[in-house]
């Protein structure tokens, strides 16, 4: 930093304004001090609304935690108007929404990283990139919506027959149904929608890899797909973990979407091709209008359970990021 | 790792006449090294594919309902009071959300040390991992029930403040040190410094955080869905303390009627609302280049 910067002189002004008066000096204390307790009252302030959510969800699960306890998680019948409320098929329904999600997401999303990161000429690398960052930017109800109308008719038409005549013997390649809404639309547009999240952690994971290993390991005759798969994967691993936790919180957490797509069905069931339901998308469904105090203590607790688990797998995967190597710190 | 199982070099005849040209082992892995790349472009070409194919659905179906009426008037014909809630919802939000983002970010590059810096960020990244339908039924007790475009603004002014802190952060991170210590050297006290030329420094990357911010907000469905869904569009509302109607909302509901006439709408509500957010990213991705450029000249 040799050349002054036009803010220099800026400063060079400033200092000539700023004759050592005791008035201003006073100024100056006071000044610093506000600044800095403004500044700190902000960040206080944001880890006191993430106690109040905490707080109101718990709170709002009381009810319903009183009645069923932990059996909550494990019961299936879901019936507002009978009072009787167990999570275990919405737990199910997330769990393997999200697992599809990241089992097709990720291999894709490192793919894309891998591509842009190292293997794309800079002109491509500079068209491709925004694209992927576009799709994360598209709001989830019109991914939704499109999952609904177009993409649902067409998994029922050809994908899913395709899939139960070939790989039928799997029980979760059931028998395809007649609407579009199941489990396995609702999985794919979780799969679109992690990608974007993952590629754009692991493409800038795997600019950070440090260039002379690379070229180390070529100049010893590796090929292309060596040197990733021997220097790169490896050294980034850490944050290629994290990255993965990153896209299931979104995956797990994801309502509005999934909720068009999924069919707001409760019980838990192997097939991919039935309607079904997750935490969240139940949640965005049933709680505008619900049946009684219980029904709406019942979905705090779904909330909760959400609640618990997102910032776990954050939590987890910021501690894996500065755990494991300074290439994960970039996975935030 | 084993790059190079077996085989030795020696026991082959070398022919000289004969073009160099990979074979046996060294030929095989540079075909699996070929397929692996093919792989790898093929996976960005796909996500780009499903890029396209959702963005021509949208078009497609959306342009048949854009007209100029269909922009301004109210329903049954239009959906100008959907876009006015939105803006309203959206700009509040933000108007919230902007200088918390900021000050919590000047607070992690200013004045928190390492100690400090580091649960504060992992507060940021708990908020920003939060899912937003948490966030709307936290924002629903806090206004007790009460259906308002207010109550919608203060969930995505929680959604936007860790979007807006993080790009600021980046930002700031590029204000070169010198200029600080220059500035620190002339006697300037902190606050002036950071006032008059640490953040006006970073003014390109606060208003492209706060742009992307926008963007992310004008499309979230669950808070304004629980806080401000039981609006109607078929006059304008300007009252952020009155129920206002919104975009996503209006998407969701016709989404979940089967009515042919309700998904053309939809459509174009579709396309109004991501040609909003596609122009607010992309712009915002130009600004930040060209204030990063700046920065590190």
């Amino acid at each position: 930093m040799s050349a002054t910067p036009p803010a220099g002189s800026a400063s060079l002004k400033l200092a000539r304004s700023n004759l050592q008066s005791p008035a201003r000096k006073r100024a100056d204390r006071f000044g610093d001090l506000s600044l800095r307790l403004i500044c700190a009252a902000a960040a206080v302030l944001a880890a006191v609304v993430l106690i109040l959510i905490a707080k109101e969800v718990f709170e709002g699960a009381h009810l319903a935690f009183s009645k069923f306890g932990f059996s909550f998680i494990t019961h299936q019948e879901w019936a507002p108007p009978l009072e009787k409320f167990g999570g275990r098929g919405l737990i199910f329904g997330t769990l393997i929404t999200s697992a599809m999600a990241l089992l097709i997401g990720a291999p894709v999303a490192i793919s894309i990283g891998i591509f842009l990161a190292l293997l794309a000429p800079t002109a491509v690398r500079n068209v491709i990139s925004p694209l992927v960052e576009m799709l994360a930017a598209i709001p989830s109800v019109i991914l939704g919506f499109w999952g609904l109308i177009i993409l649902g008719p067409v998994l029922v038409s050809t994908i899913e027959p395709f899939l139960h005549n070939t790989f039928g013997f799997i029980p979760i390649f059931g028998s395809p149904q007649t609407t579009g809404a199941s489990i396995f639309n609702a999985g794919l547009l979780l799969t679109i929608m992690v990608i974007p999240i993952i590629a754009s952690v692991t493409r800038d994971l795997f600019s950070a890899v440090p260039r002379d290993l690379q070229d180390g390991a070529a100049a010893l005759g590796s090929t292309r797909w060596e040197v990733i798969r021997g220097v790169v994967l490896p050294t980034t691993l850490s944050g290629i973990t994290a990255a993965c936790l990153l896209g299931l919180g979104r995956a797990l957490g994801e309502a509005i979407a999934v909720s068009q797509v999924v069919g707001g069905a409760t019980e838990s069931h192997l097939s991919l091709f039935k309607t079904g339901g997750t935490m969240a998308s139940i949640i965005a469904l049933q709680f505008p209008s619900p049946v009684n105090a219980l029904h709406l203590s019942s979905l705090y607790y779904l909330a909760a359970i959400l609640l618990v688990i997102g910032v776990a797998s954050n939590l987890l995967a910021s501690w894996i990021g500065r755990r494991w190597g300074e290439a994960g710190g970039i996975a935030r | 790792m084993r790059l190079w199982p077996g085989r030795s070099r020696a026991t082959e005849e070398f022919d000289p006449t004969q073009p160099l040209v990979a074979t046996g082992n060294l030929r095989r892995r540079h075909l699996v090294s070929r397929f692996t790349q093919g792989l790898a472009i093929a996976a960005a070409m796909a996500a780009v594919a499903v890029l396209v194919i959702v963005i021509i659905a949208v078009v497609s179906h959306g342009v048949k309902a854009i007209s100029w009426e269909f922009i301004t008037a109210t329903e049954p014909n239009g959906i100008g009071p959907f876009l006015v809630g939105t803006g309203i919802v959206v700009a509040i939000g933000t108007l919230i959300a902007l200088p918390i983002g900021v000050l919590i970010s000047l607070f992690l590059s200013e004045y928190a040390g390492n100690r400090l810096a580091r649960p504060v960020q992992t507060l940021m990244d708990v908020m920003n991992g939060l899912p937003s339908i948490i966030i709307a039924l936290f924002a629903v007790s806090l206004v007790a029930n009460k259906q308002s475009g207010f109550g919608a603004s203060i969930a995505l002014a929680i959604i936007e403040v860790p979007l807006i802190a993080r790009g600021t952060q980046e930002v700031l991170r590029l204000v070169p040190g010198a200029q600080r210590e220059a500035a620190d050297a002339l006697g300037v006290a902190r606050w002036r410094s950071i006032l008059t030329i640490i953040l006006p420094a970073a003014t390109g990357g606060i208003v492209t955080a706060t742009l992307l911010s926008v963007a992310r907000a004008a499309g979230e469905t669950a808070p304004v869905l629980f806080l401000t869904g039981l609006a109607h569009g078929d006059e304008f509302h300007f009252n952020p303390f009155e129920p206002l109607p919104t975009v996503p909302v209006k998407i969701f509901q016709l989404s979940e009627e089967a009515n042919p006439e309700g998904f053309t709408q939809a459509w174009g509500l579709s396309l109004i609302l991501i040609v909003i957010i596609l122009v607010l990213g992309l712009g915002s991705r130009a600004l930040l280049n060209r204030s990063k450029r700046k920065l590190t000249q």
